[in-house]
């Protein structure tokens, strides 16, 4: 695993279909070496990130390098990288073993073990048609099909969303100990931030093409505070202190502050954040700035 | 690449096969029939005045043997038609439609090998099943075009080989057909990206272009020979007996079995087209009668002096029969020539399917 190289650096990249931007001067470095969530509102631009990221896409403006090379450059670099799409879409006519010959033909460092001895622990049935699978197990085959190719590189675009919670769980359970085994990296996209937080060791807060925040999720969650105290002005606290979101009412003031330092401040009540709540601040508001203003959509 | 394209193609494939072997055993069960009716009707060895024995030949045909004659020309017009429907335009669009093109395109294959390995195996399939077709039906089918051209056109409904509807369903070309009706099936999914619109489309410019080439094209693959001679002498009169209308049949003397005639016109010695003149199968007519001719139609019939006067007339207007036409030694230079030009089309259209999947990433 080579984490001087990132999985997915970005460069003002862009997408235009006719007038509408789905991607806009978009500047992002996903790092390697970890598995990294990918969140943000829909429309935020994800799914065409990853499509630009997998070479399913030009871009229309700017660059995107994934393990260093040119999405879908060439044979090489098609190999690095296994890709689970949105839907995960799989051959309707084709059995589960048509598909694990698939990639037996297609990917010169195939694992046949690996996928047989996966179909075997899914309990699918080789002989089944892909189009007779449901969707968690359909989805499962997707994954077993990105795995075995034995990528650096696994990009899953909303792979849970349309699974109920069991087959959802299973999935993540199956994707963490594939992590586990094959060291490779992972960027996962997802709108859900429960499905993230199980899995994800770092997070990317895309919010209308832009990146509202990005770090290790520990480490996110070390330094940022909710606090409720009362009422102040924002420009009163600390310059350490980086307000994310605020509030008033009343007498009494809260807010969200990014800050390495500790708070010590005997004025406040400092709250733990859990993740959602921190990726929902972020996504709800654009930046920080005057209550009352909230620019969901920062898309020229 | 290859497996997973013949996986893919298996269903079609089993369809083909299954069609080719029906046309198969129908023609081997009638076939020998039908030639050992040519052989008895003597014409292998006519070599002149043929024409009796010729309709004798067809019209002793069993009703279905004609029937199967008649349904060559539908299998040999549908085969590459429905191969561009339902091999060309779904073989891209309905794995955009279902976004197993995703899948394709992430396997370490690059989609350009992708498309490639697929627009060969399986435009190789179309050459070669409309290649089957044609050899069968060509092969059962040329007692009868043989008939056609020792007739001299006398059979109604029986036209020789270089005439359009037995041109585009013999020899080579349907080759070239179903070769370009699958890349322009590929090509209208490509561009689609939905399967049922590029099949419409592909249906829709498919006979669009099958009715344009042979009226427009196919003329002139090769540039036509030219044919002008006096008109004859002999002249018949002929009253039709419902209108009354009178005319006088014009004799040209081209007479080219097989020949493939564009246009066949009387002019005058400046060379300029002769109006009054319908032309029938049976030859041209003048409608309108010169004033010298009118007293021929005497009540009491032809009347030799009128007649004398009515041929001197006819005769110092110096009429000739101008035909444009392509000779029946044609046949294999023009199928040649009409299979390279759609064979040029299909390969421009898969190259257009290529750079647009190309483009998608690479612009």
């Amino acid at each position: 695993m080579t984490s001087a190289t990132a999985a997915i650096e970005a460069r003002g990249l862009g997408k235009r279909y006719g007038r509408r931007w789905a991607l806009a001067d978009c500047t992002l470095s996903i790092p390697a070496g970890h598995v990294a969530g990918l969140v943000g509102p829909n429309g935020a631009g994800k799914t065409t990130l990853i499509s630009l990221a997998t070479g399913m896409l030009a871009p229309t403006t700017g660059t995107v390098e994934v393990l260093g090379g040119a999405p879908a450059g060439g044979p090489g670099q098609l190999a690095r990288v296994g890709y689970v799409a949105q839907g995960t879409p799989a051959y309707a006519g084709l059995s589960v073993a048509d598909h694990l010959r698939l990639g037996a033909h297609l990917n010169p460092r195939w694992d046949a073990a690996l996928a047989r001895r996966r179909i075997g622990q899914l309990g699918l049935d080789p002989r089944q048609k892909a189009g007779e699978l449901s969707g968690g197990q359909r989805a499962q085959l997707a994954l077993t099909l990105a795995l075995a190719k034995r990528p650096e590189l696994l990009i899953l675009d909303e792979p849970v969303a349309s699974l109920d919670p069991v087959a959802r769980r299973e999935f993540l359970q199956v994707l963490m100990n594939a992590v586990a085994e094959q060291e490779l990296s992972v960027v996962m996209s997802s709108h859900q931030v429960a499905d993230l937080e199980r899995v994800a060791d770092y997070l990317i807060v895309l919010v209308g093409s832009r990146v509202r925040v990005e770090g290790g999720v520990e480490d996110l969650l070390a330094t940022h505070h909710l606090l409720t105290g009362p009422r102040r002005e924002a420009s009163s606290l600390p310059a350490s202190q980086q307000v994310i979101t605020e509030s008033h009412a009343g007498r009494q003031s809260t807010f969200l502050v990014r800050s390495s330092e500790p708070v010590i401040d005997p004025a406040w009540t400092a709250e733990e954040l859990s993740l959602e709540d921190l990726v929902l601040a972020y996504m709800g508001h654009a930046a920080p700035g005057p209550p009352g203003i909230r620019t969901l959509q920062a898309r020229p | 690449m290859i497996w997973l394209t013949w996986r893919q193609f298996r269903p079609q494939a089993a369809a083909a096969a299954i069609a080719l072997a029906v046309v198969a055993i129908v023609a081997a069960a009638t076939g020998p029939g039908v030639a050992s009716a040519y052989v008895s009707s003597g014409l292998p060895d006519c070599h002149a005045s043929c024409a009796t024995d010729a309709s004798n030949f067809v019209t002793g045909l069993n009703r279905f043997d004609l029937l199967l004659y008649l349904g060559s020309f539908l299998l040999m017009y549908l085969a590459p038609a429905l191969i561009g429907i339902f091999w060309g335009a779904p073989l891209i669009a309905r794995e955009v439609e279902t976004g197993t093109h995703r899948v394709a395109w992430n396997q370490s294959v690059t989609r350009t090998r992708w498309i490639l390995v697929k627009l060969g195996l399986v435009g190789l399939a179309a050459v070669a099943t409309a290649g089957l077709l044609s050899l069968m039906v060509t092969w059962w089918a040329s007692p009868i075009n043989h008939a056609a051209v020792l007739s001299g056109g006398q059979i109604s409904g029986f036209v020789p080989r270089l005439d359009a509807p037995v041109f585009d369903a013999r020899g080579v070309v349907p080759l070239g057909y179903a070769a370009f009706a699958f890349a322009l099936g590929v090509t209208a999914g490509v561009l689609l990206r939905r399967t049922l619109p590029a099949m419409a489309v592909t249906l829709v410019a498919f006979a669009v272009i099958q009715v344009l080439v042979p009226n427009f094209v196919r003329p002139h693959l090769l540039p036509p020979d030219q044919f002008t001679a006096p008109v004859a002498s002999s002249i018949g009169l002929n009253v039709n007996a419902g209108t009354g209308q009178k005319s006088i049949q014009l004799a040209g003397p081209f007479t080219k079995p097989g020949a493939w005639v564009l246009s066949d016109v009387i002019v005058t010695p400046s060379g300029a087209e002769l109006p009054n003149v319908t032309m029938s199968p049976s030859g041209a007519e003048l409608t309108v009668l010169p004033k010298a001719c009118a007293s021929m139609l005497g009540a009491a019939g032809p009347d030799p002096t009128g007649l004398r006067d009515c041929r001197s007339v006819l005769a110092a207007m110096h009429l000739r029969q101008s035909v444009t036409w392509q000779p029946a030694s044609r046949f294999w230079p023009l199928q040649w020539t009409e299979t390279g030009l759609y064979l040029v089309l299909a390969a421009g259209l898969g190259w257009v399917s290529v750079a647009q999947l190309r483009r998608r990433r690479a612009a």
